[in-house]
């Protein structure tokens, strides 16, 4: 055997590479992909080798540039730390700057809707002196500023003109221990005189022992320093010590609370309000847009209390028992061509209407001692073109009820057959 | 015994000269080869004719006078040249085989250091291999390439002319051993 391959060693040699190349042949001609098998088995080959020395390369190159080609890293530390400060910056004068607005729209709106003279005018320093509580603004004697004017915001009172120069003046503080002013509580209308302490607090003085004031309870300017107008919000007391004659009541400035204002109301000519029994509301409210008006205007008159158009069926009354009341007043009144309210002092009214044709339903009479007896239903008077409802159920009704009231009654939920003032 | 000798027969194996080269020359000058059949022609069309790689199968095969080492030589030159052309693979590595398989086996009978049988070995071998690719492209591929003999005869003298000139230049390459 051994000879026999050393014989023909030479030929087995040339078969077996023909073979195989003619396999290789025939695989590669029958291939339809249209990617040489060269090709395929070089790249197979090839890109591992490829990545390894792409990845030798890359990983070189970010050897060299990421450790070794550090001095740049702290130049470009120094450059980034100082754009963050200084984004940091820009970020705290954006707030700020939102902040103004945001004050100045609230005391735009606050202007708008008080009934007291105002003027705005903005803090521009505080007091050098630490022992004195002021604020300078930037409004004087030239823009009508004159001293012992209030100045407000819309959370609170602030304080009062203190000194009035030209285009500048001194605001005193009512946390200065030199402000006073009169207050009122809101719940029990106990006086006092509100004091600055110096601190961020304020005290409230001669409040009587029996005059009853809770923690939470509001204050407001009472109006008799004739500096504040009554009715202003100053602050929500804090703690109550007892005392004798009067209690010691610690308040917290409302307008004080967000620290010193930016922007400040100079109160020119005061107006005096009620003072009000629920403390301030700080929440926005959502106002609904008015209602679109009527497309018919006797729905209007009716609603005015108005008689309707000739012909018009009346509209159902609806509302308050005062709203049914006063249509039924107007109909009596336009029954008799009487127009109510026609002059300053009814003047033109020649005489009177006849209230006393109106139905009295017995049962809203007060019953017991000293009651009147209801009086018998009158009859019931000839129907007239258009202050009648055309339902015969009407005329059989005791009293004679108008069919608006009815329907309004019967809407409510109240008796369908009797009628109700 | 010379290289110009008078006779073209060799009265036995001894007599015949086995030229041994370089490992490097067995490798760059078929390369060169391979390197001349593809670019050459897109710069002088008018050397397309020439058929560099089969005339260095060719030399190897008949100076190295070992069949299995010319049909190996023959073999990776081939495939080589298919690699690089749009042929399937094995049709050129098939070929070359035999061309060097048959040079080296004729190698071992002939003086083939006579240049006059250098060229007709050539042109012998030039014809075999056009002959065979046709046949093979008929037969395995189906392929209706003209059969062109008149054509191949006469780039067979140019390339057997090519080739003995060729051959007296890579003798000079050649480390003798007897």
């Amino acid at each position: 055997m051994e000879s026999f391959l050393n014989r023909y060693r030479n030929i087995t040699v040339l078969l077996l590479v023909i073979f195989a190349q003619l396999v290789l042949l025939a695989v590669d001609a029958k291939n339809d992909q249209h990617v040489r098998f060269i090709r395929v088995w070089t790249v197979t080959v090839v890109s591992p080798l490829a990545r390894l020395m792409e990845g030798m390369r890359t990983g070189s190159f970010s050897f060299v540039h990421n450790y070794i080609t550090l001095h740049d890293a702290d130049a470009q530390n120094r450059v980034l730390k100082a754009e963050n400060d200084q984004q940091k910056l820009q970020i705290i004068f954006l707030k700020n700057e939102l902040g103004r607005a945001e004050n100045a729209k609230a005391l735009q709106i606050f202007q708008q809707r008080t009934p007291s003279k105002t003027l705005a005018a903005s803090v521009f320093s505080t007091g050098i002196n630490s022992s004195r509580k002021v604020l300078y603004v930037d409004r004087g004697s030239v823009s009508g500023v004159m001293r012992e004017m209030a100045v407000v915001t819309p959370d609170g009172i602030i304080g009062k003109v203190t000194a009035v120069y030209p285009t500048v003046s001194e605001v005193l503080l009512i946390t200065d221990p030199m402000f006073a002013a009169g207050v009122i509580s809101g719940k029990t209308h106990a006086h006092g005189t509100l004091k600055g302490t110096g601190t961020s607090l304020c005290k409230v003085d001669f409040v009587a022992f029996e005059d009853k004031v809770d923690p939470g309870d509001w204050f407001y300017t009472s109006g008799d320093d004739r500096i504040f107008p009554r009715g202003m919000p100053v602050g929500v007391v804090k703690s109550i010590k007892p005392g004798q004659p009067y209690r010691e009541i610690t308040l917290e400035p409302s307008a004080m609370a967000a620290g010193s204002p930016d922007d400040v109301l100079i109160v020119l000519e005061g107006v005096h309000q009620d003072i009000p029994e629920n403390p301030p509301a700080n929440q926005q409210v959502y106002l609904a847009p008015p209602p679109p008006p009527l497309a018919e205007p006797a729905a209007q008159t009716a609603a005015a209390g108005a008689a309707p158009a000739p012909g018009t069926p009346p509209r159902p009354v609806t509302g308050t028992e005062a709203d049914k009341a006063r249509a039924l007043y107007q109909k009596t009144a336009d029954s008799e061509n009487i127009v109510l309210g026609g002059g300053p002092t009814g003047q033109d009214i020649k005489r009177p209407p006849d209230f006393t044709k109106i139905p009295v339903d017995p049962r809203t009479l007060p019953q017991g001692r000293g009651a009147v007896p209801p009086a018998p239903a009158p009859a019931a008077p000839p129907a007239k073109k258009g202050t009648e409802s055309p339902s015969p159920a009407k005329s059989t009704a005791p009293p004679v009820t108008p069919d608006a009231i009815r329907r309004a009654n019967q809407a409510g939920g109240g008796p369908g057959g009797n009628g109700r003032l | 015994m010379t290289y110009s000798g008078g006779r073209m027969l060799l009265s036995s194996q001894r007599e015949g000269q086995v030229s041994r080269f370089n490992v490097w020359v067995t490798i760059l000058v078929p390369f060169l080869a391979l390197l001349f059949q593809i670019y050459v022609p897109l710069f002088f069309r008018f050397l397309s004719f020439l058929e560099m790689p089969l005339l260095v199968v060719i030399y190897l095969g008949l100076m190295r006078r070992n069949p299995v080492s010319g049909l190996l030589v023959g073999a990776a030159v081939g495939l080589a040249q298919d690699a690089w052309s749009k042929n399937p693979l094995g049709m050129y590595g098939i070929t070359k085989t035999l061309v060097g398989y048959f040079a080296a086996s004729i190698g071992m009978k002939l003086d083939v250091d006579n240049v006059l049988m250098r060229f007709i070995l050539a042109f012998f071998f030039y014809v075999f291999h056009q002959s065979f690719y046709w046949v093979m492209e008929h037969a395995l591929l189906s392929q209706q390439s003209p059969f062109d003999m008149p054509g191949w005869l006469g780039l067979g003298v140019l390339n057997a002319l090519v080739g003995a000139a060729l051959f007296h230049f890579l003798d000079k390459l050649r480390v003798t051993a007897r």
